[in-house]
């Protein structure tokens, strides 16, 4: 196959406006982005950036006469943000799946996980509730269910957080999805729990050959398992790039911030070097660099000009920063010098 | 002052609760939220406890500022014994020891402007509510004295934690609780609290008992750590020990499940299944169901003791382990393993 027939959706200047009565919310702007098959996209940000509000505009799932959206939305071909609700509908929950953050919240407690599952597979499919069923205990067994015939007939409150979390992953797969959305997918659950859905969701993927989108802002969640990551602020793309570039080469001044301000199980830092303020109202966002008031490298173009999502340098991967290349270099080196010191 | 100077003693402290079960209620049991935990904290230090959900962390804390009566055992505070105090007699104790909680949005009464949640304190306690002296400890916390007359809906959730911190620290208490206080801050604004507690803490000597499931957050902020499984220590020692040479395996498969940002690749020792009921914990040591180094007629027949090991730190663990790193294999192939079935997971509330 070729590398254009193994690209499911491509994403271009989608942006999300919300009109409320205290002004516009302007929660995703000009953001572009391809999912491949057999690749994981880590969306990254912290909250409020947009990561969820983009992913809900491609589903779909973001009421249309209450929100702007525009941008491209390319979807195997067809622009699922023109597409009638109708024929969005047979993709939803089909093409393309979505796992929560919550899977406390999204299984009805009064119905068997089992029959929530069959419901899932007869929204999309004409086959009979016998079909149905025996698709429900195949797709539990599958994401590590045991007795997966009998706990078929659970309710959801028979189920510890990480077996609901694996029930709601075993709904999404219901029709062999290409697309599989983790909003995130492991922030409820405990850290023992997190790495079995991770791994659980890794091996999903390789089997079944599709593209995953994982929503998170945990950065570590996001190195062990995409293949490229997005960072997001305040509505749009700062860096993206391979994920082992964006760990071992950051670019953007918003991404050193992020990953020196988090401590790490490895070693005791010295000091933590917290992004001072906090994250700006994107009603009135800043003008310029939407990160400009909270970087410690501003300069006279920061303020004014919107920096573009542009590669700075052949071997770079994509950022938005006004900060010239060699700047960037130099900044960069010295801030891996003070990391490996710390270590020391 | 105790004689050996410690802050707080805790002995042998089991706390179990209560529960109805079964159909209308007519079943009785008990979840076992506690279970005979001893420990110490030193005046000026970081105490850690660790470990996921359910295991009785928040519940230890709560039990040693007596928030909650303990079912067994003993709490000394500053000396003296406070496991049976009468509220009223607890209650000039009160000052003493203050607590930090988790949710900065549903801790702080939205109707009362910062200077009534911060001066409140000091009018619960009988002093006289000076506008200076509260203004001054939102200075000290970062915040800005002309905050005095607004209301909490108005700051965000870093700015909400640092009120919470400003109202703990009005009674210059000997202890503070933080009860997991960066859980619901994003990243750029957990490193600011952070590092706001370690520098009050410098500065005005105070002794912290943290509350978190997040080990890193907790090797950043702790001189000594507790990991906590199913209501029981299972393993406490100073920071540095613990986490570059855990000995119970639980610690272990809590420390290689952390997804970490760097680029080094580890092998991650992947637990099976859940962590069991406490209404019906685990006989003998309560990690066997889920361990690697399982031993049959040993780990579920007798119960092992946290003991002092060589390295420096406790560990209940009959089977330590011998060094760190260790693979997933290694730990399995260990000396008389019987374990070579992966055991399966096992629902919590299935029964």
């Amino acid at each position: 196959m070729s590398s254009s027939e193994r690209l499911l959706l491509d994403v271009r200047g989608l942006t999300v406006r919300f009109p409320t009565s205290d002004g516009v919310v302007q929660a995703v702007s000009d953001v572009s982005f391809k999912v491949s098959r057999g690749e994981t996209l880590g969306i990254v940000g912290e909250s409020g950036s947009g990561k969820s509000v983009s992913n809900l505009a491609i589903m779909g799932l973001l009421n249309r006469n209450r929100t702007l959206i525009s941008g491209e939305v390319r979807f195997m071909g067809r622009d699922l943000l023109t597409l009638p609700s109708n024929q969005l509908r047979q993709i939803r929950g089909k093409d393309i799946a979505m796992v929560f953050q919550d899977p406390f919240a999204c299984l009805h407690p009064m119905y068997r996980v089992g029959d929530q599952i069959a419901e899932a597979y007869l929204a999309h499919s004409d086959g009979g509730k016998d079909a149905a069923n025996a698709r429900a205990v195949e797709l539990l067994d599958h994401v590590g269910i045991p007795k997966a015939k009998s706990r078929a007939r659970d309710y959801p409150h028979q189920f510890s957080g990480g077996m609901r979390q694996r029930a709601m992953i075993a709904m999404a797969l219901v029709h062999n999805p290409a697309i599989l959305i983790c909003d995130e997918p492991t922030t409820a659950l405990d850290v023992t729990v997190q790495a079995q859905i991770l791994e659980l969701i890794e091996a999903v993927k390789r089997e079944f050959d599709i593209g995953v989108i994982l929503v998170t802002h945990d950065l570590g969640v996001v190195a062990e398992t995409a293949s490229g990551v997005m960072v997001m602020y305040a509505g749009r793309v700062m860096e993206y790039g391979p994920a082992r570039d964006i760990f071992e080469r950051p670019q953007h001044p918003y991404a050193w911030g992020l990953l020196d301000s988090m401590p790490t199980v490895e070693r005791r830092l010295e000091a933590l070097v917290p992004i001072e303020g906090s994250p700006p109202s994107l009603i009135s966002p800043p003008s310029g660099c939407p990160f400009h008031p909270r970087c410690p490298y501003r300069f006279e173009p920061c303020p004014v000009d919107r920096p573009p999502l542009i590669r700075p340098e052949v071997e770079a991967h994509l950022d938005a920063c006004h900060l010239p290349w060699d700047k960037k270099v130099e900044l960069g080196a010295k801030r891996s010098i003070n990391r490996v010191e710390d270590a020391a | 002052m105790s004689t050996d100077g410690n802050l707080v003693e805790v002995e042998h402290l089991t706390k179990r609760f209560q529960v109805k079960q079964g159909v209308f209620a007519r079943g009785k049991a008990e979840v076992h939220a506690v279970e005979d935990i001893s420990l110490t904290v030193r005046p000026g230090e970081t105490l850690g406890i660790v470990g996921e959900s359910g295991c009785g962390k928040s519940t230890t804390a709560r039990l040693m500022l007596r928030l909650l009566d303990p079912t067994a055992g003993r709490i000394r505070f500053d000396g003296q014994d406070i496991s049976h105090l009468s509220q009223r007699a607890l209650r000039p104790l009160r000052r003493e020891m203050q607590m930090i909680f988790q949710d900065p949005y549903s801790s702080l009464n939205p109707r009362k402007t910062v200077g009534q949640i911060v001066g409140s304190p000091f009018v619960i306690h009988g002093e006289k509510k000076a506008k200076s002296r509260v203004q001054e400890l939102l200075e000290t916390v970062g915040l800005s004295p002309e905050h005095y007359n607004r209301y909490p809906h108005e700051f965000s959730g870093g700015q909400r934690q640092r009120i919470g911190v400003a109202r703990a620290l009005a009674l210059s208490p000997k202890l503070i609780v933080c009860d997991e206080p960066v859980s619901a801050l994003d990243v750029s604004i957990q490193a600011q609290v952070l590092n706001l507690l370690r520098n009050l803490q410098r500065d005005f000597n105070l002794t912290y008992v943290f509350i978190s499931h997040d080990l890193s957050v907790i090797r950043q902020i702790s001189d000594r750590i507790a990991v906590m499984y199913l209501g029981r220590i299972v393993e406490l020692g100073d920071s540095e020990s613990i986490y570059e040479h855990p000995k119970h395996p639980y610690t272990a498969a809590l420390l290689s499940a952390v997804p970490r940002a760097s680029s080094s690749r580890r092998e991650r020792i992947v637990l099976s299944g859940d962590v069991p009921s406490p209404i019906a914990p685990p006989n003998a040591c309560v990690f066997h169901p889920r361990c690697p180094r399982f031993h049959k007629g040993h780990c579920d027949v007798e119960r092992p003791e946290l003991r002092e090991l060589a390295s420096g730190q406790q560990a209940a663990c009959h089977y330590p382990l011998e060094r760190w790193p260790m693979t997933d294999d290694e730990i399995r192939q260990a000396e008389g393993v019987v374990r070579e079935d992966r055991p399966h997971l096992e629902g919590v509330a299935h029964d």
